[in-house]
């Protein structure tokens, strides 16, 4: 139990940690929040100026940005809140319905 | 050689507790369990001990301490009755379900209201079905023996689930009684250490405790809970048999008194067993073949061996010292009806709900009920089966 083990909703009763105990640091990245969003924020790289405003105020980890540039969304991340879209001053990112 | 004295029932667990010498004891008061805390303190402030006292503002805060420091891996303990277990109520699932050893001295006292002070069991039964261990005990020196049992029940890598050592508040928890004491070396030597696999405070593994558990989840979590509390059966025996080898006290999942050639017999928790014993021995005196069983675990409930012990019994009673207002008993009686639903020829059983908010159970009081019972026997009409006992009634009888 002392190593990170892989939970899904394949795992056993006996396998499973005790009490949900999470005996591993750094394992967010293996929650995907993006599961339940019923909204999705649309990526328009063309009038993308790359102020970078959206990605810190992400409050998961959907927007990834690297070499002081972001990429497009990564939905697992993406819970659909919005708050990209509302913060991006030059109306590059557009929420749109998610089926 | 083990120390002959004289103590009372929360004297007898300060004094345990001493001898293991708990990492955390995290307290706040309540009659009759405050001089446990009291007497402990005191250790603390000779140096006799090095435990870290945390004096909280409240049992949700004692309770919810020990969570903390035992999830950090520090060996826990405290001591409660009453409305202070009830103010505990919503942490004692969550120690559990994090499946924290912490153990409690619960010293049994009535819930409020009308308010009362004094010994029945509503305030642990209340809790029976919150994943805690629960083991009662008939007078001071089972508190004691139990107490240091518990801590190597609850620790257990099988078991890992907290436990509440039950005794009556003061009809126990005051009264002093002869007591045989274990030398310190060999308590400290049969507890030993406190060595969790995962541990907050463990720099090498860092670990997240209590996260949030969908539906997904939650199931796997509860049904291995379950296996602890299964497991704590076995445990319990296998640290009676070491406990005996270092005290040379007996102890099992219950006490049979006289049970094996018994017609009628009672079931029943905690210092009554004492008086009832007393019954018991006067009516053998007279002939009559009668018995008794004193639960010792109660959760988790040995239903089969208990079963196994009754089921030659014609006729029985299972005694509660609290009431479930289910209108059909109390829930010991419950157990005992469930646990021998399956024997082919169960015995007839009544349940009585007796001694609430301390009312005093005489001798007499319990020859009444093997008397009732000789009356099914002979009449084989077992009529009502949700009694009461010694209740002062309008109609006289
Ligand atoms: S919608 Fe919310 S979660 Fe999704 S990328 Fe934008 S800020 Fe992040
Ligand atoms: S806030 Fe808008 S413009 Fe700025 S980086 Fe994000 S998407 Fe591009």
């Amino acid at each position: 139990m002392t190593n990170k083990i892989n939970i899904d909703e394949t795992i056993s009763w006996q396998q499973i940690t005790p009490g949900g105990n999470v005996c591993a640091s750094g394992n967010s990245e293996d929650f995907h929040t993006g599961d339940w969003r019923t909204i999705k924020p649309v990526f328009i790289a063309d009038k993308c100026n790359q102020c970078l405003l959206c990605a810190p105020v992400c409050p998961d980890m959907a927007i990834p940005v690297k070499d002081g540039k972001r990429g497009d969304f990564i939905y697992e991340y993406c819970k659909g809140c919005g708050i990209c879209a509302k913060v991006c001053p030059v109306k590059a990112i557009e929420m749109k319905a998610d089926n | 050689m083990s120390i002959r004295e004289r103590l009372s029932g929360n004297e007898a667990i300060a004094f345990a507790m001493k001898q293991i010498n708990p990492d955390v004891v995290a307290a706040f008061p309540i009659t009759p369990s405050t001089e446990i805390p009291q007497y402990f303190s005191q250790y603390v402030a000779d140096g006799q001990v090095d435990t870290e006292f945390v004096p909280v503002e409240s049992e949700h805060s004692a309770i919810s301490a020990c969570v903390g420091s035992q999830a950090a891996g520090a060996r826990t303990m405290t001591a409660t009755s009453s409305c202070g277990l009830a103010l505990m109520h919503e942490i004692l699932y969550i120690a559990a379900s994090n499946r924290l050893p912490i153990t409690i001295a619960a010293i049994n006292r009535a819930l409020s209201g009308p308010i009362n002070i004094n010994a029945d069991h509503s305030d642990t039964m209340g809790s029976r079905d919150s994943g805690w261990i629960q083991i009662y005990s008939e007078n001071n020196q089972e508190a004691y023996d139990n107490f240091i049992q518990a801590l190597k029940i609850v620790e257990h890598k099988d078991v890992q689930l907290p436990a509440m050592v039950c005794q009556d508040g003061f009809i126990t928890s005051h009264a002093v009684e002869n007591i045989e004491l274990i030398e310190d070396a060999k308590v400290k030597e049969f507890v030993g250490e406190y060595n969790p696999e995962c541990y907050l405070l463990n720099e090498k593994q860092p670990m997240s405790v209590g996260p949030y558990d969908t539906p997904s989840y939650y199931l796997e979590h509860k049904r291995q809970q379950a296996e602890g509390m299964k497991n704590a059966k076995i445990v319990a025996l296998e640290v009676a048999k070491e406990f005996e080898k270092i005290s040379g006290r007996k102890y099992g999942l219950f006490e049979a008194y006289k049970l094996e050639d018994a017609e009628a017999a009672i079931v029943i928790i905690n210092s009554t067993a004492g008086t009832a014993k007393d019954a018991v021995d006067k009516m053998r005196n007279e002939g009559k073949k009668v018995g008794l069983l004193k639960i010792r675990l109660f959760r988790p409930f040995p239903a089969e061996e208990i079963a196994e012990a009754l089921k030659h019994v014609k006729v029985l009673a299972a005694m509660d010292k609290t009431e479930s207002f289910s209108s059909q008993g109390g829930p010991l009686g419950a157990e005992i009806k469930a646990a021998l639903y399956h024997e082919e020829k169960s015995p007839k059983i009544v349940n009585y709900i007796y001694g609430l908010g301390g009312r005093d159970v005489k001798v007499e009081d319990i020859s009444s009920v093997y008397e009732d019972l000789y009356e099914i026997l002979a009449t084989g009409v077992t009529g009502e089966t949700y009694r009461y006992l010694s209740v002062r009634n309008q109609e006289g009888k």
